[in-house]
């Protein structure tokens, strides 16, 4: 039994996660401490090494939260609310993810309709590229206030400007992971289709596509997980309306530092499961194609 | 006509020419300066001929195969497929192509594989279903329909992608060294197949090779090219008989045209040194 946990995966990740957990312990202990003493010195409380640890690990607003208070946090804000209240996680947690898909498939659809373009055309080759990079090179903080400002000033507002944020960022990887992709078919089997006097679609149809898929699935992964990044970084010049960044923005008004933490988890664990979907997605699809082997 | 053609014979000529070169040049332009793959090429293949061009590398072998299959452009001379230039030729889907690699399309199985062209050339999908089975029992894949390419070994692959080639009625079928990357047990076993093939469907084949006994235990014409620049330096009609067994390659005759291969390919280097 032992011998077979140890020859997986289990074993490893079980003693790494333990790892993690007694530091973080480690580290809210110490951190929390230099207040604590203060609340001991004020008090005049005699204090033990016991009483330190539990009182450190149960502050209201420590510097560094302990796992549990996080989890008991994530735990009342998810399970013991209505999913439909504005105290609920869960609701911030589909306010994010809307717009985090929303922006997911736009930026999809932009990128395959770029790299298309690069991949059929000289021209786009060399003016549109340089333009993709450039566009990564500005940071999000800097211009996601912009893009909300300028949206709501033509009368765009809610989910949409947000989502664009998210498109600002997704579509870079898919351009680039599909512009290779597109060009991945060998020179024969390029030379094969003309020998055929395949037209353009059919090439395209035929023969780039389906090369691509291995290539637009990994950027997809990277993608969908910027994507999330970009619909919370979208949240916090809103106002801090509603959202994952919104009770990210609103902890840190408040010191709530549980708060900060659960939706910092909350966002790992959406991006972990958006990133396994497409992992699932990009398995079936090699299956089907008999390349999963 | 020009030397090269006076090799060949009579009753071939009476034939009309698939194909026909005349003065055919091909200069590259690279980093490097131009390179001359092809100078001045008279060359006239009859139908049903089976053709062979062997050369060292270099010597334009496989330039001038995708010259005729309009995958390359001459820079100078003339050069006619059935007839036509060669880009009407590809056009009229004229000829099948078999490349050094399989290069089969790993997401089909061997038979959409070979649906392939038949899709691209809009066959009608009944017809589609009966060429499948008649050219993968032609190549001996029948019972591999549903099979994946990586399932397959290098020469059903290969055979595969000859399958592909036979798949639509082209009576061209160029071959760039199809077997050059399988070994000699597999290769013999490929080249009795072929001849078995060519008989039976009484194809135009253009056959690109390094392998001097089996350019001579295939072809009914023999071309030699050597390189820089790339010319052809001998054409020899083979007189071996058109039913061949593998064992014609340890007759007295087939030693001497291979004999006579080696000589114009060591003359041809000769030249350059």
């Amino acid at each position: 039994m032992l011998s077979r946990l140890a020859a997986g995966n289990t074993l490893p990740i079980v003693i790494v996660v333990a790892a993690i957990v007694v530091a973080w312990y480690g580290f809210a202990v110490y951190l929390n401490m230099p207040w604590q003493l203060g609340v001991y010195e004020r008090s005049g409380t005699t204090w033990t090494f016991a009483d330190l640890v539990r009182d450190t690990l149960a502050q209201e607003r420590p510097v560094l939260p302990s796992p549990h208070q996080v989890f008991a946090e994530m735990w009342r804000t998810t399970v013991e609310v209505a999913p439909t209240s504005r105290r609920s996680l869960l609701y911030h947690a589909w306010v994010t993810l809307s717009s985090t898909l929303l922006g997911f498939a736009l930026g999809t659809l932009l990128g395959i309709l770029l790299a298309v373009f690069i991949v059929h055309n000289r021209a786009m080759d060399k003016s549109v590229m340089p333009w993709v990079v450039a566009s990564q090179t500005i940071p999000i903080l800097a211009i996601a206030p912009m893009i909300i400002v300028v949206l709501n000033a033509v009368g765009l507002t809610g989910l949409l400007p947000k989502a664009l944020i998210s498109t600002y960022l997704s579509f870079f990887p898919v351009v680039v992971g599909m512009v290779k992709g597109l060009r991945s078919p060998e020179p024969i089997q390029l030379d094969l289709m003309r020998t055929y006097s395949a037209s353009a679609a059919q090439t395209f149809w035929k023969l780039r596509w389906p090369s691509a898929m291995p290539y637009l699935f990994t950027s997809l992964k990277v993608a969908v997980a910027i994507s999330l990044v970009g619909a919370i970084v979208g949240e916090l010049p809103t106002g801090a309306v509603a959202g994952l960044g919104a009770r990210l923005l609103a902890g840190s008004y408040y010191g709530q530092t549980v708060q900060i933490w659960s939706a910092l988890f909350m966002a790992a664990a959406l991006a972990a499961i958006l990133v396994a979907v497409i992992g699932a997605g990009h398995r079936m699809v090699l299956k089907r194609m008999g390349m999963a082997q | 006509m020009n030397a090269p053609a006076s090799h060949i014979e009579p009753a071939v000529q009476t034939l009309a020419p698939v194909i026909e070169a005349s003065g055919l040049g091909l200069t590259f332009a690279t980093n490097d300066g131009p390179v001359n793959a092809l100078s001045s090429v008279d060359l006239a293949i009859g139908k049903g001929e089976f053709v062979s061009f062997i050369g060292p590398s270099g010597c334009g072998k496989t330039t001038f195969l995708r010259v005729i299959a309009d995958l390359e452009q001459p820079t100078e001379g003339t050069i006619l497929v059935n007839g036509m230039s060669p880009r009407a030729a590809r056009q009229a889907r004229a000829y099948g192509y078999v490349f050094q690699a399989a290069g089969l399309f790993p997401w089909r199985t061997i038979e959409r594989n070979v649906a392939l062209p038949l899709e691209i050339m809009g066959y009608p999908r009944r017809e589609v279903d009966e060429r499948i089975a008649r050219t993968l029992a032609l190549v001996n894949l029948t019972g591999f329909e549903k099979k994946f390419p990586w399932q397959l070994s290098g020469g059903m692959q290969q055979r595969a992608s000859i399958a592909r080639a036979l798949a639509f009625d082209a009576d061209l079928l160029l071959m760039d060294e199809p077997f050059g990357a399988l070994d000699e047990i597999v290769r013999d076993h490929l080249n009795e197949q072929l001849l078995e093939l060519w008989a039976r469907t009484q194809k135009t084949i253009c056959f690109v090779t390094h392998s001097i006994p089996e350019a001579v235990y295939l072809s009914t014409k023999i071309v030699v090219m050597s390189p820089r620049p790339g010319r052809v330096t001998d054409v020899i009609h083979s007189t071996l008989p058109r039913e061949r067994p593998l064992d014609i390659r340890e007759s007295p005759e087939f030693l001497s045209i291979a004999a006579r291969v080696r000589e114009g390919l060591r003359s041809g280097h000769g030249y350059e040194d």
